[in-house]
């Protein structure tokens, strides 16, 4: 009894339809139901709801044209022409996790996004993505992307292993953001609903605390989504423009 | 998502803004136009307040002639009129004056008698009244 209060209990992946593959591991656990339930609803969402193609747009079609016209200008302002290209990749990105989030504040759901193996595994292909639209673009001239101009000669071998440090460590930092915002807010969730019960008549105050953590919460999901997605289209500018 | 979802979205706001962008183009035509009307009808007004002007100018200078053609007319029929008036008066007066002269005579010829017991002749009478008569009138 005592385990199932333990607020990290609920990022357990349970193994739903064991598969294994040789050595391999490849089952179908929790986490793959809630990243196949965000793609279905993130599809349902944007194929549904303008199904009517109503001049006048509903809720829903609202819904998925706001979207639309978020992210895209989110690539127009941030990559410019150019980016065009990747926008279907960059949406489909943004609605993932937004989507990964929002089920996650669902009560008895399960938050794939707060487990830094789906979050790296996605910062992880980006990055491989961005490197080989940088290397694809420029060739070797890649490299001056680590040296920026203007540097005097004598700083040149602190800045580039400044540069080359940070331009590794960018897919740690956009999973780890990610990961840690979700996994800690659900977290203090626990941890505060923890407290109602226990705390009998003065319950009301952490259903309160809860109360308000829930609206950060749903702020952060939105706000985690939009961060992951324009660090994405910051990369993917850098790798077309390099600086 | 590219294939199904984001092309459906993208031609709706397409067509969307398409529409857009045609209504605003046919109200700019429109606007236009009325603007064109506008500037008609203001220069229709002038030219009716114009023409009106003129009109009634003209309608004053016809009417101011025919006053005076009038006035002209009825002047010319009074002097007429009353010089023939003053032409009967003075037959008039003539006429009296030959009636005044006879009665005058018999009056003096039967005062004479009665006086003086002679009847004097009835030319010296006659030149006698009618010298009287003229001095009169000139007097």
């Amino acid at each position: 009894m005592a385990e199932s209060h333990n607020p990290l209990d609920q990022f357990v992946i349970q193994s739903w339809v064991p598969i294994k593959i040789g050595e391999f591991d490849a089952s179908f656990t929790n986490s793959s139901a809630f990243m196949l339930l965000s793609v279905i609803c993130a599809t349902a969402l944007m194929v549904l709801a303008v199904r009517p193609r109503a001049g006048v747009p509903g809720r829903w079609q609202l819904l998925a044209e706001l979207s639309y016209q978020f992210i895209a200008k989110m690539v127009a302002d941030n990559i410019g022409k150019e980016g065009r290209v990747y926008f279907p990749l960059i949406f489909s990105i943004f609605i993932f996790v937004l989507f990964g989030n929002l089920l996650g504040m669902i009560p008895y759901s399960f938050t794939f996004t707060s487990h830094i193996a789906v979050t790296l595994t996605m910062a992880l292909l980006i990055f491989i993505m961005v490197t080989l639209i940088a290397f694809f673009k420029h060739g070797m001239k890649f490299f001056s992307f680590f040296l920026p101009e203007g540097v005097p000669i004598i700083l040149a071998p602190l800045m580039i292993a400044i540069e080359v440090i940070s331009y590794l460590t960018r897919p740690f930092s956009l999973s780890v953001r990610l990961f840690a915002n979700m996994m800690a807010g659900h977290t203090l969730l626990k941890v505060i609903g923890g407290f109602v019960v226990p705390l009998g008549f003065f319950g009301f105050v952490p259903v309160a605390g809860l109360v308000a953590v829930m609206g950060l919460e749903f702020l952060i999901a939105f706000l985690q989504a939009y961060i992951f997605t324009i660090l994405t289209c910051i990369y993917i500018n850098d790798a077309i423009h390099l600086h | 998502m590219a294939k199904l979802a984001l092309p459906r979205i993208g031609s709706i706001l397409e067509q969307r803004q398409n529409r857009i962008e045609d209504n605003l183009g046919m109200a700019q035509n429109l606007k236009r136009e009325s603007e064109a009307d506008a500037k008609a009808y203001e220069a229709a007004i002038v030219e009716a307040r114009e023409q009106a002007r003129s009109s009634i100018q003209l309608a004053i200078k016809e009417m101011s002639e025919q006053s005076q053609r009038r006035q002209s007319e009825l002047n010319d029929r009074l002097v007429a009129e009353l010089k023939s008036a003053e032409e009967r008066i003075g037959e008039a007066k003539k006429k009296a004056m030959s009636n005044i002269s006879e009665t005058a005579e018999d009056i003096v010829l039967d005062a004479a008698e009665s006086l003086i017991g002679v009847a004097p002749s009835k030319d010296s009478i006659r030149s006698a009244v009618l010298n009287k008569l003229n001095e009169r009138l000139e007097g």
